[in-house]
């Protein structure tokens, strides 16, 4: 019929753009095993360029023109940033190099707004393929046909590049082996400032290919870069045959998915996800990923119980904290509340991603359902606020456990994604089920009883709740379990070689952190009186990586401080100033170059040396460093 | 010495990757206390025969009885509990924690105390980690990072994890790839010395036919998939299969292994 | 841990610092919440219009002999953010009243937190019918026509046309829902003769459109409800017109003749598309007159509907606090329950009843003229004369 097959070429022009953009994060994740997260951001600065360039200067370069120069330009941008920002960081831990391009992002999207106004904007069509081609009755758009043919093209080129140059073959094995290229002699700095290059002028080619389709507006990256991770997850890291296949797969369920069921699309891709990994944990064309390397110099550092003098002296600080009601306003507790709460948040984050190995990019599912756990027992059940404090989080707990058992039977990036698609899946679900959760509408009234209603009763509760959580975590981190989960995380072949069942421990560690953040979210719904679905999105799981790396990763009590100077810091800009984007993406860029330990792991590096000024060699004082 | 009673018996041993045949009909026993060589070239078989005995790997056919259990399909971890230690070729520690830590994760696994949330495991089996560090020469060195030992040492550290559930198995995989002849033969010392007082079995495959015929007892000889000889190092030093295909060549150890030991 | 406390200290002196001195007593403070970080394109013409109005209000000697003072804080699109700047308005700046908002979400979010603590607040352009019904609140009022005027207006046109066959094109979550729902329970009144062959909901701002086009193409319906706006109803307007979706069929789409969803579509703007909008070109009041001049005599620009409610919303505000010369909120709610005052668009009234304004909006259908997409042969619809009646309304709210 048909209508089935234009659907299935509406499907595949919806492939082409996707495809262009998943490959170029694609490759660059596989040489520089960058997560790249500003590579929305590329395609969104691609979309703007070539927007301005079709419209001012077609005169010169003529509309296609214009798009390839507006992909070159944003590709010199990406050379510049890989130059100035990430090869500063590459020994960086892992993952650090996420939190660099992620405010990046964040300034892109106040930039963008600053040079091209907040308008959505229109851009051409493109000449020649204005129309429509009558197929039976059936039109398809005539660019469609152009974006199907020039996603195989560019299929073909990437693989003729990478088959047929010897830049395509070292891209190859540095794909497989990053040590080894470095063995050979390359220069490796070059190679990965060219790759990344290729991989932004994809993006940014996707992006400028759309502006026939789409409007060109200030949220095109957060659109496209999730989905865009997900096609690559789901092909393959590395693999770009992978991202091709993913693109059309996910395309075309889509394509066909909504005929029969037309609320799938907000949850589709994720669904797709989840499945290929549980079934294929290295996503349909990828490979089993090699053992992640540990940085040498950064992660040698045991970690040790606090003294009883620094026992004492967090005391005194909890104490202190206490006081605050004594002379600060209702603002100032409320803001402490919640401060407090996220210090839970993010300790739950780092117990499982620093202790335990495990970055997860969906935690905010675990906090929102402690949140609606809450939510649903005081305004569903009428509980008193007690209860609902103690049994909300068990909402979050039963999440992680199930959640949890699927995602540690992978590691590294595929666990993160796994757990970002989980996240999506709970996030849709209070989004759309209007019926149970409210929808985006949320559930409203769940303030606080009366003992607890005051600005200052609810700082303490949450200081203690917060002051609790951080304690029993850290009695863990030192406890025979928490041994155990640190040796899954350091060597896997090892502690199963002396009788640790990994998945099992990781799955507890997994619960514990689950439980521990619902307890977090739990607090939130009642410091804000209401829950709503953003509690379990995207956005505030990045929020809880950044706290986490903000602070150190590699840091017994980093996450504390991450999240006390992250949230005061946006608290503090977004009342100050509507482009508190910009200037939070500035902080965190320039915490990245600056402390590319985070703020405690300076700190302690500061310590060590000012403790061991008169220890010969360096080699040697790093010995006696130990990390607080 | 033949009186001591059978830890390890395998029994027609094979296992093919697409049609290669990376190890065929492999049998043999060894005896509590005794110290067992797995030689071969590279490609012989014996990594792949060590995953088998280790858990690692699922054989396609054949037996493996250990302790009078059969161990086919079986986890590693299941493995280790039945009493079997184990080092690896490129030494696998935990780099983030202190060389006593190290040993106490081990002793915190086999106290099966690996769920315990609460305890604290600085001072758990304290002066058991004590002991096994000291018995590997490696005491003075309890409060250091792993991460910045030098590679011998840890070889060392790691043959006291493997030590830490008491084992009546030693399998140690190129237990002196990577370290300085001096240091090897000084670690082999040690095991052999280790191994004869606590009537340990020990199978272990090697490059360096120096340490070879100087600690085995007996000594395995593969090729291609294959045990082509079996015996006293006397008897397989005087074996002529053996030396045309292997010790003709003048291989001693694979040079290969002396880079590539990251810890 | 030591740090944290230190630190979590510090910052809240800080705070504490930044909280301000007691309010003076010559100037009376409005606290003003907005997503404009997150929606620019909406909320700059917004507060271009609120700035305007505060301009206004104190050249003519302000409130009662006091200087009214907009104090505004961006929500960054989050509801738990917003309720964090209406904390920081009411308690360290002492804000008389709370105003603003335009997400539904957030609006609801502000407007809970005004219950509980007991402070008045005029929601400026949430649409969410819950925020004056089924989770309305005494302190809570709001400015811009909701979900179901703006249903009840277009369904007024809507019912008039041949077409039986019906397909809906929402954005999935609780707006486009509660539109679609809304659309269909008042359509269905009229009419009980329609079918609904199709319905589409594509997520919010991530809609695929060609195979959205396609599939309700191949519904066949001979007319389209859209609720969807934004980047989402350019790509359905681009996708549509090259696949000819809208060729022979009757469109109805909510809030499209506002300036702020009708401008991107520029030359592409389909014709004849019945919408909700605000045709500033087109009205000829003096109350508009006056209104527009000053907004270009000002800004050289034109204004769009955010304008509007973000002018009306502080004239609003004005008035109520002129009128209860106090800023108790009691005080506040009883001088607002069934207040008149002009408007851009003529005299509206807060009701009692719901606390809903009267303001009403534009009905027309789209054309293009010169190259840009307008709205023509508009006619206002007075805001009372679609709602429900008071019975009905009444039990739509909470007991109190």
């Amino acid at each position: 019929m048909a209508f089935y097959f234009v659907q299935f070429l509406t499907g595949l022009a919806s492939a082409a753009s996707l495809f262009l953009v998943a490959s170029g994060l694609s490759i660059i994740f596989g040489v520089t095993r960058i997560v790249n997260f500003a590579h929305g951001a590329f395609y969104m600065l691609g979309a703007y360029m070539a927007f301005t360039l079709t419209e001012r200067f077609s005169g010169a370069l003529g509309f296609w023109g214009g798009i390839v120069v507006a992909a070159l330009i944003v590709a010199a941008i990406g050379v510049l940033v890989e130059m100035v920002l990430l090869r500063r960081i590459y020994h960086a831990p892992e993952l650090f190099q996420l939190l660099a391009t992620f405010g990046l992002t964040l300034m892109v999207q106040d930039i963008v707004v600053l040079i091209w106004g907040p308008d959505d904007l229109l851009g051409r069509r493109a000449p020649g393929f204005r129309g429509a081609v009558d197929f039976f009755g059936q039109n398809i758009p005539s660019y469609d046909l152009f974006l199907i043919a020039l996603s195989p093209v560019v299929l073909g080129v990437l693989w003729l590049l990478f088959q047929r140059t010897r830049w395509g073959v070292l891209v190859r094995a540095a794909t497989q082996d990053r040590d080894m290229v470095a063995a050979l002699g390359v220069n490796q700095k070059w190679l990965f400032t060219s790759v990344f290059a290729l991989g932004v002028f994809l993006a940014a080619l996707g992006g400028a290919l759309q502006i026939p389709r789409d409007a060109v507006h200030h949220a095109l990256d957060l659109r496209i870069i999730v989905e865009v991770f997900v096609v690559v997850v789901i092909g393959g890291l590395g693999s770009i045959i992978g991202a091709f296949v993913a693109a059309v797969l996910v395309s075309e369920l889509n394509a066909f998915g909504i005929l029969i069921f037309p609320k799938i699309s907000i949850i589709l891709v994720f669904l797709v996800m989840a499945v290929v990994l549980i079934v294929r944990p290295w996503g349909l064309f990828g490979k089993p990923e090699a053992a992640a390397r540990r940085t040498p110099g950064l992660t040698v550092n045991p970690w040790r119980p606090l003294t009883s003098g620094e026992r004492l002296m967090s005391l005194g600080a909890l104490v202190l904290a206490a006081m605050l009601p004594l002379f600060a306003g209702n603002y100032a507790l409320t803001v402490g509340s919640e401060i407090a709460i996220y210090v839970i948040f993010a300790a739950s984050l780092h117990f499982l991603m620093s202790v335990g190995g495990l970055a997860s990019f969906g935690h905010a599912a675990y906090f929102g359902l402690g949140a609606y756990g809450v939510a649903f027992l005081a305004k569903a059940a009428g509980l008193p606020m007690i209860v609902s404090l103690l049994l909300g989080p068990l909402l979050g707990l039963l999440g992680a456990a199930v959640f949890g058992f699927f995602a540690v039977q992978l590691s590294g990036v595929y666990f993160a994604m796994l757990t970002l698609a989980f996240a999506q899946i709970v996030w849709s679900i209070a989004f759309q089920w209007v019926a149970v959760t409210g929808g985006d509408n949320g559930i409203l009234g769940v303030w606080p009883d009366k003992w607890a209603a005051g600005p200052a009763s609810f700082y303490w509760l949450s200081l203690a709740i917060a002051a609790l959580a951080v304690t029993v975590l850290r009695v863990i981190v030192f406890s025979p379990f928490g041994f155990a989960l640190r040796a899954t995380r350091d060597s896997p072949l090892r502690s199963e070689a002396i009788g640790i069942n990994g998945k099992r421990v990781q799955w507890t560690a997994f619960v514990i952190s689950g439980t521990v953040a619902g307890i977090g979210g739990a607090l939130f719904a009642y410091l804000k009186g209401s829950v709503f679905p953003d509690s379990l999105g995207i956005s505030l799981s990045v929020d809880a990586l950044v706290m986490v790396l903000l602070g150190g990763v590699e840091t017994v009590s980093g996450a504390v401080i991450g999240a006390i100077v992250f949230k005061a810091a946006n608290i503090w800009l977004v009342s100050q100033t509507d482009l508190s984007k910009l200037v939070l993406g500035g902080f965190i860029v320039l915490m990245v170059v600056a402390f590319p330990k985070g703020i405690v792991g300076t700190l302690e590096t500061i310590r060590n040396r000012w403790r061991s000024p008169d220890t010969k060699s360096a080699l040697l004082a790093s010995r006696i460093e130990t990390a607080e | 010495m033949s009186m001591a009673p059978t830890l390890l018996s395998v029994e027609a041993l094979s296992k093919s990757y697409g049609g290669v045949h990376a190890v065929r009909s492999v049998s043999f026993e060894l005896r509590a206390g005794e110290i067992l060589a797995l030689i071969g070239p590279n490609g012989a078989g014996k990594s792949t025969c060590f995953d088998m005995l280790n858990g690692q790997n699922i054989p396609d056919s054949g037996r493996i009885t250990l302790l009078g259990e059969d161990t086919v399909g079986r986890k590693p971890r299941a493995i280790w509990r039945l009493g079997v230690g184990r080092t690896f070729q490129i030494t696998a520690t935990f780099p983030t924690m202190t060389v006593r830590e190290n040993v106490q994760v081990a002793l915190v696994s086999y106290g099966r105390q690996l769920f315990n949330l609460w305890g604290s495991t600085a001072q758990f089996a304290r002066d058991e980690a004590g002991r096994l560090l000291d018995l590997v020469g490696m005491g003075a060195y309890a409060g250091r990072p792993c991460g910045e030992l030098a590679y011998g040492d840890l070889k060392r550290l790691e043959l006291a994890i493997a030590l830490a559930n008491q084992p009546k198995l030693l399998l140690m995989d190129e237990p002196t790839a990577g370290m300085a002849p001096r240091e090897r033969i000084e670690l082999m010392r040690l095991t052999a010395r280790i191994a004869r007082e606590q009537s340990i079995g020990v199978l272990f495959t090697e490059h360096d036919m120096d340490v070879v015929f100087e600690h085995a007892d007996r000594i395995l000889v593969l090729n291609r998939g294959s045990l082509i000889a079996e015996g006293s190092p006397e008897e397989v030093r005087g074996n002529p299969q053996v030396r045309a295909i292997y010790l003709g060549e003048g291989l001693v150890y694979d040079a290969r292994h002396r880079e590539g030991a990251g810890a | 841990m030591r740090r944290r406390h230190v630190l979590g200290a510090g910052l809240a002196i800080a705070v504490a610092g930044m909280a301000g001195s007691a309010m003076a007593q010559s100037e009376i403070k409005i606290g003003e919440i907005n997503s404009y970080s997150l929606l620019p394109a909406f909320t700059e013409p917004y507060r271009k219009g609120w700035q305007l109005a505060v301009e206004e209000v104190n050249a003519a000697g302000g409130i009662n002999g006091k200087k009214l003072v907009v104090i505004s804080k961006d929500d960054g699109g989050k509801p738990a953010d917003a309720q964090t700047a209406a904390n920081e308005l009411v308690s360290s700046e002492n804000v008389a009243m709370l105003a603003g908002t335009f997400l539904s979400n957030i609006g609801l979010a502000v407007s809970d937190f005004a219950n509980q603590k007991k402070v008045f607040f005029l929601a400026a352009e949430p649409l969410t019918d819950a925020i004056t019904w089924s989770k309305g609140n005494r302190y809570t009022f709001r400015l811009r026509p909701s979900n179901y005027m703006q249903a009840a207006m277009l369904v007024e046109e809507a019912a008039k046309l041949p077409a039986k066959r019906w397909a809906t094109i929402a954005p999935n979550y609780e707006y486009g829902q509660s539109a679609v729902a809304v659309f269909k329970k008042l359509m269905s009144e009229k009419r009980p003769d329609i079918q609904w062959v199709d319905e589409q909901w594509p997520p919010q701002g991530k809609i695929d459109a060609g195979p959205v086009v396609q599939a309700v193409a191949a519904a066949n319906p001979e007319a389209i409800l859209n609720v969807t706006f934004g980047a989402d109803l350019v790509k359905l307007v681009r996708e549509g017109n090259t696949r000819g979706l809208f060729k022979g069929r009757s469109v109805v789409s909510f809030l499209t003749g506002e300036p702020e969803y009708l401008d991107p579509l520029k030359d592409e703007t389909p014709e004849g598309w019945i919408v909700t909008g605000y045709p500033w070109y087109d009205i000829k009041t003096p109350d508009h007159d006056k209104f527009l001049k000053a907004y270009q005599a000002k800004y050289n620009d034109y204004p769009r509907l955010g304008s509007i409610v973000g002018y009306q919303t502080i004239k609003a505000a004005a008035a109520i606090l002129a009128k209860a010369n106090s800023t108790d909120p009691e005080k506040l709610i009883a001088a607002t329950e069934g207040l008149s005052m002009p408007s851009p668009f003529g005299e509206i009234t807060f009701r009692k009843i719901d606390h809903q304004s009267t303001l009403g909006a534009y009905v027309g259908k789209t054309a293009l003229k010169d190259g840009k997409g307008v709205m023509v042969n508009s006619v206002y619809r007075k805001g009372a004369d679609y709602l429900p009646g008071d019975a009905e309304v009444a039990k739509l709210r909470p007991k109190e």
